[in-house]
């Protein structure tokens, strides 16, 4: 049973203007076995979110707590907070020109489960990984994300995702800019992720298509830095249908 | 692309004669980024060159390394000195290393030559005569002060790899020119590693004498706080249909630590049909440090295959280590892993395993990690 617990969240940028908030007060806690949809239109603060619990050394938090089973999250360096068990799939993951695929998984699925993994387990495991999500075994020796296209940057992420088995996920915006097969691909390997239901996933999307594939427990509205309202998936449904407007609104008088 | 008067890339003047060259200033183009003030006593001649150093060899059968007198007429036939420190480094020269490779013959022959802490002169010649093909790793260590110069044959039809790894302690000094006279449908790969010596100074320089000689020059190097890199690249075109490529790439840390890297490419009127493409990229690790690039090509020629540079210096990409930290990966494994990263091609394209592990094992240890840590890494990449 893994809880990750984020409590009246604050954070800011630093801008030439001087320090701006982003996130402003946002409470959610997921549990293993749970996934939650953050949905929020563009700018809202969802990858701020996501960068604040992975680590991300550009935003400051200003109040509030995360806490992984009652641990200090904001305590933790990034690597720590991996190695804890928190996984971020990037919005736009990074090129790291010279630093094959194979080595950058094997290199951080040693420090994650704490021992290099036997070779010849390693590479059956790898390959059978990859191809569950359809990734072409050549790019085992491909540099890490150089000149991927944006659907294979995004298999690449569920690939680590699958390798690593964290404790909780968070999936920034996986889902854009992928087409239908691509889309399912990368949601079948989500659901493997989540179905022993020892993990839970916290899912950040701008649009109601991925939740056809992968079924949220839990839906959340993201509007203006916090979460304006939460519900099951007849909430999905209603953004469907009507859009952020209502909720934007709500945010601008609120 | 900067076009310059002829007159700034090739020397106006070469001669084996002390007396034909002067003094540099320091204002000079080609010694306004070299300090100066760490070798202008063996400039002038106020220190003798007259040190000592041990030079060791291994080479396969029938290649000859030998050293030789100063009268040898196979010492300065394809080059001459083109500076008043390189002329009294050839005439202080008292046992010049020539390493001969027969014709059609094939291997590797490595020759380590170690400072003793003295003010030393040099001069090395590789002679690979018409269609061999081999690998000649040059290996300077030790300490001390080095002066000298490399001149390299490669005859018709050769095939030639030479590797000179500048792994210098700390405090030492190595200047000189690497000229290699390239044959009709010749190949020559000529790798510079630089990583130890607080003064460096290489000039690598190119001339072709007949059609079809191809160049790949490649280089790779690091410098620390303290250390003055210096690569000065000039591929002379004065010949038809022959190729050159010229990739160099360092990366730097700490407070003055200090790169040259220089890419003059001459086109000369009668080059036509010559392609050539010459990249520095510099990775800059740290604040306080400096990396200096000039690429300069000047075609005197429009009737070529192709021709061009490209340049950057950039900083560390703290997104890198971001995402490999969200990986569960340590700051400073990650850190590793993007200069090992940085320097893959280069080292790839030099195709010597057992340099590539050298050049990984230093960066390392200057990043501060255990290279057991990496075993791996050296595996997969076939070192
Ligand atoms: N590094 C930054 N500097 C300045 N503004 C930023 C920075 N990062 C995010 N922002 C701003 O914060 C807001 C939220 O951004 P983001 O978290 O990326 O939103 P979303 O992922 O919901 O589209 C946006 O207005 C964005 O411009
Ligand atoms: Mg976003």
């Amino acid at each position: 049973m893994t809880t990750l617990d984020i409590h009246d969240l604050h954070a800011s940028v630093e801008t030439d203007g001087g320090a701006r908030e982003i996130l402003r007060g946002v409470t959610l806690t997921v549990e293993s076995g749970q996934t939650h949809a953050v949905m929020g239109p563009n700018g809202s603060g969802k990858s701020t979110l996501a960068y604040v619990i992975a680590g991300h050394p550009k935003y400051t938090v200003t109040g509030g707590s995360i806490t992984l089973d009652g641990q200090d999250v904001l305590e933790m360096s990034v690597d720590e907070r991996a190695r804890a068990g928190l996984f971020l799939a990037m919005q736009y993951p990074v090129e790291i020109p010279g630093v094959s695929v194979s080595n950058f998984l094997r290199t951080s699925v040693t420090a994650v489960r704490g021992e290099a993994p036997k070779l010849r387990t390693w590479v059956k495991e790898m390959k059978g990984a990859m191809e569950a999500l359809q990734i072409d075994p050549a790019f085992a020796e491909r540099s890490v994300n150089e000149g991927f296209s944006g659907g294979e940057k995004k298999r690449h992420e569920i690939l680590q995702l699958e390798l690593l088995k964290p404790k909780i996920a968070v999936l920034d915006e996986t889902d854009s800019g992928l087409d239908v097969d691509a889309l399912k691909v990368v949601a079948e390997g989500v659901n493997r992720f989540q179905e022993d239901g020892t993990t839970g996933t916290l899912l950040i999307t701008h649009y109601t298509r991925i939740l056809r594939y992968i079924h949220p427990d839990f839906v959340h509205v993201f509007v203006d830095g916090r979460i304006v309202e939460s519900g099951g998936p007849e909430l999905a449904t209603q953004l469907e249908d009507e859009g952020y407007e209502r909720f934007l609104k709500a945010g601008a008088s609120s | 692309m900067s076009i310059a008067p002829a007159s700034d890339h090739a020397p106006a003047l070469r001669s084996r004669d002390v007396a034909d060259h002067t003094v540099p200033s320091g204002r000079e183009e080609s010694w306004r980024f070299t300090p100066l003030a760490d070798i202008t006593d063996a400039i002038t001649g106020s220190t003798a060159l007259d040190g000592g150093l041990d030079v060791e060899w291994t080479a396969d059968p029938d290649a000859v390394v030998e050293r030789v007198s100063a009268g040898d007429p196979r010492v300065g036939r394809s080059f001459l000195p083109a500076d008043l420190l390189a002329a009294r480094a050839l005439d202080a020269c008292a046992e010049p290393i020539v390493v001969t490779l027969p014709r059609e013959w094939q291997g590797v022959a490595r020759v380590s030559v170690r400072g003793r802490g003295e003010d030393a002169a040099g001069h090395v010649v590789i002679d690979a005569a018409p269609f061999s093909e081999g690998t000649v790793i040059l290996d300077f260590t030790g300490a001390g002060r080095y002066f000298g110069a490399l001149e390299v044959r490669v005859g018709d039809g050769a095939r030639l790899t030479v590797v000179s790894l500048q792994d210098w302690d700390e405090g030492a000094v190595h200047v000189g020119e690497h000229h290699a006279a390239i044959g009709r449908d010749a190949r020559l790969l000529m790798g510079h590693i630089t990583l130890g010596g607080s003064l460096v100074r290489l000039a690598p320089t190119v001339s072709y004498g007949a059609p079809g000689g191809d160049a790949e020059l490649l280089g790779l190097f690091f410098a620390d706080a303290g250390q003055h890199l210096e690569h000065r690249v000039f591929v002379d075109h004065d010949t038809p249909h022959c190729r050159s490529s010229v990739l160099y790439k360092g990366a730097l840390q700490g407070e003055g630590a200090h790169t040259v890297w220089i890419g003059d490419v001459l086109v000369r009127a009668q080059a036509i049909g010559v392609d050539t493409y010459e990249v520095n990229r510099n990775l800059i690790l740290t604040d306080g440090a400096r990396a200096d690039s000039v690429p300069n090509l000047e075609l005197e020629t429009g009737e070529i295959v192709g021709a061009g540079h490209a340049s950057a210096t950039g900083r560390f990409d703290d997104e890198q280590l971001f995402y490999l930290q969200a990986r569960g990966i340590p700051a400073d494994l990650a850190r590793v892993l993007v200069v090992r990263g940085f320097f893959a091609d280069v080292l790839q394209r030099i195709g010597q395993p057992d340099l590539t592990r050298r050049v990984m094992r230093n960066v390392d240890a200057r990043l501060g990690v255990d290279s057991m840590d990496l075993e791996t890494w050296d595996e997969e990449h076939g070192a």
